[in-house]
């Protein structure tokens, strides 16, 4: 069976393992609803397998035109959605630097008041009529995505008596293997909530929360349209098994 | 000082929320429209060779709380254990599906065909299982389990061999409820907790 992606490089071999300490700790106190949802015992490692290291693939024919367009996707009469106009880009990569072509990334969001589309959501901000708060992607050859959309809200929460979201917007990735599935949040640049975050400081290395704070990208802004801002991606990659005796077939 | 490597980390994960479902299943969560269908709705199409069997189960906290955020994924070959893309397996199997706990009874259902058994690396087979991936509101990153099933020879499985403490390997067992229906009930926590899977 051949799996090659579109620069020739193989898709096959074992998923490099998770690195867990470079993800958010499972239980943590300040994040209260982790505390009952973390699993006590310790998880069960072992390398992938085909069920690991295969994964759904996803076409462009899957795409709308304005699927990844946040600002428009909603609106029944093409009225723009209220906030601050952004282009949200970036690259998803693999931990071998190798761009990830033809892969699905999703996103959801508050709209600019912080209030999500969503029947459990009560807060005080009003609803956007024309924003619903959800668009999706595939990447390009390179790697490649873009959403255009508004720069979501912050928005308070029940966990501590104060708590407050930092601007995020959430992001789904596949990869092209069921093993380098992935969700986390984009963070803003200059959000001062994201030092206040729960959430964001379950994660423990701080080098690695940095990687979720998106800089403001003048260089690809659209004067007098948009700010961008840059949030590159990277998913597992495959060890490399050169000297390794392979299955036929496998 | 050495030489940096030219790998990269992968990016942190972050908990998908209490409302991934708008993100995810649109459509579910009640803004129809922005696209024609939610994605994974189904892992099989008409026809899919195979014995088709539906699992009914729900993601149960430590306080044996059934959650009502809950969403799930699953990933599996054909009847003949081909994963989708591979040479030969059935077109009628996506082999993708996903599924959120029920907002009323925290209960889900997956109906697919019972997957085949596929070769480990080792040489050795898998038993038969469809891999899990479940997100919600304080989870901090994606739990990945296994169905297996009580009526399939398990006793060979490379996985299942890799439990030490006998007993857990149940908590990855589907059960019987009748003809191609299963219960399979996943533990975040407390008693029978699930073995969860760094692979
Ligand atoms: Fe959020």
């Amino acid at each position: 069976m051949k799996d090659m992606t579109d620069n020739g490089e193989s898709d096959q071999g074992p998923l490099i393992p998770r690195q867990r300490h470079m993800h958010p700790v499972p239980y943590d106190p300040e994040y209260k609803t982790s505390v009952p949802r973390s699993p006590k015992w310790p998880l069960l490692s072992m390398e992938s397998t085909p069920s690991e290291e295969t994964g759904p693939r996803f076409g462009h024919s899957l795409l709308g035109p304005l699927d990844n367009n946040l600002i428009l996707n909603f609106s029944k009469d093409g009225s723009p959605a209220i906030g601050e106009r952004i282009l949200m880009h970036g690259r998803v990569l693999d931990e071998n630097a190798r761009p990830v072509p033809h892969t699905l990334v999703e996103i959801w969001q508050a709209n600019a008041g912080g209030r999500y589309r969503h029947v459990k959501d009560n807060y005080l901000a009003p609803l956007d009529p024309n924003f619903g708060g959800c668009g999706r992607t595939i990447t390009d050859a390179e790697g490649r995505y873009q959403f255009l959309t508004i720069r979501p809200g912050a928005y308070p929460w029940p966990n501590r008596a104060n708590d407050w979201r930092p601007m995020h917007i959430h992001i789904s990735v596949f990869g092209h293997s069921f093993g380098q599935r992935l969700i986390t949040q984009m963070y803003f640049e200059g959000d001062p909530l994201i030092d206040r975050c729960p959430i964001a400081a379950t994660i423990k290395e701080r080098s690695q929360l940095d990687r979720l704070v998106a800089p403001l990208d003048m260089a690809r802004a659209r004067p007098l349209d948009f700010l961008a801002y840059k949030f590159d991606i990277v998913l597992r990659g495959r060890r490399q098994t050169m000297f390794e005796n392979r299955l036929e077939g496998m | 000082m050495v030489q940096s490597l030219d790998t990269l980390i992968e990016t942190p994960s972050q908990t998908a929320g209490p409302y991934v479902h708008i993100g995810c299943i649109p459509s579910f969560a009640g803004l129809p429209g922005v696209y024609p269908e939610d994605l994974g709705l189904s892992p099989i199409a008409p026809g899919a060779k195979g014995q088709t069997i539906t699992i009914t189960g729900a993601v149960i906290d430590g306080t044996g709380w059934a959650l009502r955020d809950a969403m799930i994924e699953s990933w599996q070959p054909d009847a003949a254990g081909r994963f989708a893309g591979q040479d030969g397996a059935d077109p009628a199997v996506s082999g993708f599906c996903r599924f959120a706990a029920d907002k009323d009874s925290g209960l889900f259902t997956l109906t697919t065909v019972k997957p085949g058994p596929v070769p480990h690396r080792s040489g050795a087979m898998q038993a038969p299982h469809i891999s899990l991936w479940v997100v919600a509101r304080g989870i901090n990153i994606g739990l990945s389990t296994r169905i297996y099933f009580e009526d399939e020879d398990n006793g060979n499985d490379p996985l299942l061999s890799r439990i030490e403490q006998r007993p857990r390997v149940e908590t990855l067992i589907a059960k019987k409820t009748g003809e191609g229906q299963y219960r399979f009930d996943i533990r975040l926590q407390g008693d029978n907790e699930t073995v969860f899977l760094d692979i």
